[in-house]
């Protein structure tokens, strides 16, 4: 027989549910990380206030939810109260984390977009680029992204424009 | 890598440096090292320049990120942000940005800085400030600093690049002070940069209004339009240059476009709407077209604005040929090879099942839907199936999504199993068609994952066996057999326990399952099992004592054994200890009374739903019609533990519509008042002021029966009978005699149309038919003398066969507990075929009374419950007794009842003959006499009664003018008493 009487599941199930972090606010990216298959982070650029702790917590977690997936899988995963949109170049994996409610394909093809971007901006982006110019990815992203929003697509303008912030002394 | 003049040679070797340690030891020698030069520098006598100053403000960053802690550099950071040189600047603005949390001492420089920049001229120094704030706002900022923010936005001079950041900027700060940026010049601008002619500025403007149109939707309305236009222009456009992405014109503000307009309803200007479906069904078409690039991303692209779209139709639910024609494009991604699309592609038909438009449509990828719960790797689109299967279900499919979702559930992933659990639950009670169908699927559910069987589903399917006799027996057999297998789930045992104690009777006859059998099969169980269980267990076999008298020896032995008396568990001891004393001691009528069979469980709401509701997070979308009202009940599974069998079964609780009817039906006045009778053409309104007295609001509708309810018993008053009908299912129901007369107030549903000749008790009869079907047939014979009433009821047996179980309750309104003592005679339980019984219910009035007692009759005929309400022909004008009065004498107590509150005045539609002699007579019979020669106007028609109450006595005056072209009647009542005038008005205009 049978007798296990406490199931735990129905006890995780219980903790998946409380959200792990609630606001209020309009963005659609709560936050947005670059991380290697190592799980070391190459960027973390977050559109809410955690502390420290928290920060790293988050990070731990998302590498652990995305690096076990693979092709077959989609590029999106439930996490707490909103969902990691994801997709992978090489070793590095490409994370937002967005509202439940936001359109996942929109998310994914940002990612992208901001990867073409760096790709241009480096000529054929890679891994060290992001460790030695970590200052100037920042301004990619703020380039592109901004409270939580996006703020310009097009590669064309992002481009030039950090093309002329470049000639700037 | 981009060569320019600002990379730091410095900070590039320290980075090597870095990556070149070969251990977590030699980097952290590494960066103390670096820490301490930097310190040094900053402290030292040289004066540092602004490419030092930059170079080690980068490296602290970079130490930062790191990991270790950084409590120093700030102050340089600061210095950096006064520089003129754009990358020192930036170098500043991203070292605050990272690293300044807004308690340091130093922000007040810092937005002081922040404010010198937005004045400048040069558009990169505002950028950087701009985003700094849009990075790390804080309230005190958006104080400070807030007002700039929208000057730039809207200003005309302002840049493309600058406007862009600033609409983004003054999202964030809208976030932190939202009053502070809601006003109706603000609003209109910032609506009008939705047809900028820069396509990055419409980009993040989308996004601003999207914020604040939550905070003040009426105001930002006309963005609807121009989104509208704006998404029209983008979707026939085929180059929009630098916004071409993949092929695909402006995607991302497609999609922004397309959320916006969900935050409204359907546009009400139809050229808005037509301009708006063009798009979507354009955006439909394109769907279907052969891709033009083979790239992932043009797909990607091309979808995102197809699913938002879609989002779009069913959010507005009302264009049946986009959501199918949207429900076949999906179907066809089901079969996609990309898994992204058909996790999508599920959830977007998750939604689309919901409504009625395109349900049907849904279901057609039935058949595909279960292969992907099938075949698919990913849990997480299998779980879109799931929901799929849940919202797509209905009374004709259950059984096969229930079959399937229960084959499925065998190999489900652990962690979804509970929800899965609950959701096979819900559907198989919801559409249970044969409900010997949905307890198979329970027990299933129970072998399959006992482990994740939350409570509130065996509750439940407990409560559902109670409630429905039919199955009683089935379930019994079942849930016996089931306990047979050699392995054998513990919630099984509990729902074996409680199912086999109320109803093991019924299978008893097949000596296979003989009351012996059953108690050893339960009974060999009970060591292995958790208290919890042990309690439920003892209690079936004090139960089963009272079903098989002849295994009481066996049973008694065990509750007196040791193991329990003297058991660690208190609650374990003080069970067997009361049972064994209530089978020693309990006579077996006694004992056949305190565990009569449970009574049925009335519908609150559905224990599951809301189980599965507080489960699922926002993803799952429940589909909340409530429709689960298909079983007739579920309350709070504590009771099925606890309650003591309590009869009579629940009234239904529903009383609003009892008294609308009562209390709204003398208010109808039809199309056409009169104002004076005598004027033929009767088309005057009725002055306002003599409805309203008759109207209800004077007794509030809700009030009437659920106020404090106070009951008062039969024979003997039992003040312990206080709880609402509620209550008498919850905690300690009162046990009552089930022969007994109950007069208990509650809320109570009268069925008016089983009465049609309810109105001729109201004039004249005082004896006849109340009620009569094909099973019974109730008649009442009443004698009234004084302030008492007597009436005999008769219940007559038109049926074959006996009526069992026979009782009946009666209920009076709380307002009028005070005012009419009811006392009911006991009646008999049982009702031989063809038989007629007796019952007297003594009335008094105390004082005038409102509203008609209810009887409540219930008893089971064949096997069926039957409960009806009627209505006593019970009336306070059958106190009433006529008096005579001179014409002189009349007018004098006329006119000194001059309160508003003494009159009731009603003008109504005859819906008899106009006869003066009828009326006369009505006016007799009903309780008033007849005063002649006192109205000058011989159709005229007044009368003078006493209304005769225990303690006191209310004079009546009555005036009845009828227009006989017009057939209305104009009734006016006064009384020394408040409320009885229109007591009186409603009674008697309902049968004129």
């Amino acid at each position: 027989m049978n007798y296990t009487v406490l199931p735990l599941t129905s006890l995780l199930t219980e903790l998946s549910v409380i959200p792990f972090f609630i606001d209020f606010a309009f963005r659609m990216i709560r936050f947005m990380l670059i991380q290697n298959r190592a799980g070391k982070t190459r960027l973390a650029k977050w559109y809410m206030s955690f502390d420290d702790e928290e920060k790293q917590k988050l990070i731990e977690e998302v590498h652990a939810c995305v690096t076990v997936r693979d092709a077959k899988h989609t590029n999106f995963v439930e996490f707490r109260n909103y969902k990691i949109v994801y997709r992978r170049y090489a070793g590095l994996y490409f994370c937002m984390c967005v509202d439940v409610e936001e359109n996942n394909l929109m998310c994914l093809e940002a990612i992208h977009n901001f990867v073409e971007v760096l790709n241009e901006y480096f000529h054929n982006v890679c891994e060290l680029d992001l460790v030695f110019n970590f200052y100037k990815v920042y301004t990619v992203v703020d380039e592109m992204f901004l409270a939580g929003e996006i703020r310009e697509t097009s590669q064309n303008k992002v481009l030039r424009q950090l093309t002329a912030l470049n000639q700037l002394e | 890598m981009p060569r320019t003049g600002d990379s730091m040679r410095g900070l590039a070797v320290f980075i090597a440096d870095i990556r070149n340690c070969k251990s977590r030891e030699q980097e952290k020698k590494r960066i103390n090292k670096e820490l301490a030069n930097i310190r040094s520098k900053f402290k030292g006598d040289k004066q540092l320049d602004g490419y030092q100053k930059k170079k080690y403000v980068c490296k602290l960053l970079f130490i930062f990120l790191l990991g270790n802690d950084v409590d120093f550099g700030h102050m340089e950071a600061v210095d950096l942000l006064a520089s003129n040189k754009y990358t020192e600047k930036q170098i500043g603005y991203l070292f605050i940005s990272v690293m300044m949390h807004h308690s340091n001492d130093l922000y007040k420089l810092v937005i002081q800085a922040i404010k010198n920049d937005l004045s400048s001229k040069d558009p990169v120094h505002i950028c950087l400030a701009l985003t700094c704030i849009a990075n790390i706002g804080t309230p005190e900022m958006a104080e400070e600093i807030g007002d700039e923010v929208p000057k730039i936005l809207t200003s005309p001079d302002t840049l493309h690049g600058v406007k862009k950041c600033a609409a983004l900027c003054l999202l964030r700060l809208f976030e932190l002070k939202s009053d502070k940026f809601i006003h109706a010049e603000l609003s209109s601008r910032l609506i009008a940069l939705l047809s900028d002619q820069h396509l990055g500025v419409v980009t993040s403007a989308c996004s601003l209004i999207q914020a604040l149109v939550t905070a003040n939707t009426v105001e930002y309305k006309g963005c609807v339009s121009l989104a509208v236009s704006r998404l029209s222009r983008i979707v026939s456009s085929t180059d929009l240059k630098d916004y071409m992405y993949y092929f695909i014109a402006a995607p991302w503000l497609s999609v922004k476009l397309l959320r916006l307009l969900q935050s409204y309803g359907q546009p009400t200007d139809s050229a808005v709407y037509e301009r708006l479906k063009e798009s979507l069904e354009t955006i439909l078409n394109r769907a279907t077209d052969p891709p033009k690039s083979k790239k992932i991303q043009h797909t990607n692209a091309k979808n995102a604005v197809l699913f938002e779209a879609i989002n779009l139709i069913i959010h507005y639910d009302s264009d049946a040929a986009l959501m199918v024609r949207s429900c076949n494009l999906l179907g066809g991604f089901l079969n996609s090879k990309e898994t992204n699309l058909r996790y999508l592609a599920l959830e977007s038909l998750t939604k689309l099942a919901v409504s009625d438009f395109s349900r049907k449509a849904v279901m057609k990828h039935q058949e595909t839907v279960v292969q992907a719960l099938k075949n698919e790797r990913d849990l997480s689109v299998r779980q879109r199936a799931v929901d799929l299967l849940y919202a797509m279900c209905d009374r004709d499919q259950a059984e096969e999504i229930v079959g399937e979702l229960l084959a499925y559930l065998e190999k489900a992933d652990y962690s979804i199993r509970e929800e899965l659990v609950l959701k096979i639950a819900i559907l198989a009670e919801k559409f249970a068609q044969d409900y010997k169908w949905y307890v198979d699927v329970v027990l299933n559910l129970i072998r399959i994952a006992g482990d994740y069987i939350a409570d509130e589903v065996w509750y439940r399917v407990t409560q559902i066996v109670i409630n429905r006799d039919d199955i009683q027996a089935y379930a019994a057999k079942t849930v016996f057999e089931a306990l047979q297998a050699p392995t054998c789930h513990e919630n099984m045992v509990k729902v074996g326990a409680y199912i086999l104690g109320e109803f093991g009777n019924l299978i008893a006859g097949d000596e296979r399952s003989g009351p012996i059998v059953q108690f050893k099969l339960l009974h060999s169980m009970f060591h292995l099992c958790s208290n919890q269980t042990k309690y439920i267990l003892l209690s079936t076999y004090i139960k089963l004592i009272n079903l098989f008298p002849e295994i009481k020896g066996d049973i008694e032995e065990v509750l007196g054994n040791d193991n329990q008396l003297r058991n660690s568990d208190a609650e374990i001891q003080q069970r067997a200890m009361e049972y064994t004393k209530l089978s020693q001691i309990a006579s077996s009528d006694l004992l056949a009374t305190v565990l009569e069979e449970m009574p049925q469980f009335t519908e609150r709401e559905s224990s599951l739903l809301a189980k599965l509701k507080k489960k699922s997070n926002t993803l799952v979308k429940e589909r909340d019609d409530g429709d689960n009202t298909s079983l007739q009940n579920g309350s709070s599974p504590v009771e099925v533990e606890r309650g003591l069998p309590s009869r009579p079964p629940p009234p239904e609780v529903n009383l609003v519509e009892l008294n609308v009817e009562l209390s709204s039906a003398p208010v109808d006045v039809g199309g056409s008042s009169l104002l004076d009778l005598e004027s033929p053409s009767g088309t005057a309104e009725i002055p306002e002021p003599a409805l309203e007295s008759g109207t209800p609001q004077d007794s509030p509708v809700l009030n009437n029966y659920s106020a404090p309810p106070a009951a008062v018993a039969a024979a003997p008053p039992a003040p312990a009978a206080e709880p609402s009908l509620l209550d008498m299912f919850g905690g300690a129901p009162p046990a009552t005699d089930p022969t007994k007369v109950q007069v208990v107030t509650g809320l109570i549903e009268c069925n008016e149309a089983a009465q049609p000749n309810f109105k001729a008790f109201i004039c004249s009869r005082n004896n006849g038919i109340l009620f009569e079907n094909e099973i019974i047939q109730i008649g009442v014979k009443s004698e009234f003398t004084g302030f008492e009433g007597k009436l005999q009821v008769f219940y007559g047996n038109k049926s074959p066969l006996p009526l069992q179980g026979f009782n009946t309750t009666l209920f009076i309104s709380p307002k009028d507990q005070p005012s009419l003592r009811l006392e009911g005679q006991k009646v008999t339980l049982l009702i031989s075929a063809g038989a007629q019984i007796p019952q007297t219910i003594k009335a008094t009035a105390v004082a005038a009374f409102g509203e008609t007692p209810l009887l409540q009759i219930s008893f089971s005929a064949a096997g069926t419950a039957h409960t009806m309400v009627l209505r006593l022909p019970l009336l306070v004008n059958k106190f009433c007794k006529g008096t005579g009065m001179g014409a002189q004498d009349f007018f004098m107590r006329w006119k000194n009842l001059n309160l508003p509150a003494q009159e009731c005045q009603k003008v109504f539609k005859a819906s008899r003959p106009m006869d003066n002699d009828l009326v006369k007579g009505k006016v007799q019979g009903f309780g008033f006499q007849v005063l002649e020669g006192v109205d000058p106007k011989p159709d005229n028609l007044v009368g003078a009664g006493i209304i005769v109450c225990e303690g006191s006595q209310v004079g009546c005056l009555l005036r009845l003018e009828p227009s006989k072209p017009a057939q209305m009647y104009r009734m006016t009542v006064r009384s020394s008493r408040e409320g009885v005038p229109e007591l009186l008005v409603n009674l008697l205009s309902q049968d004129l």
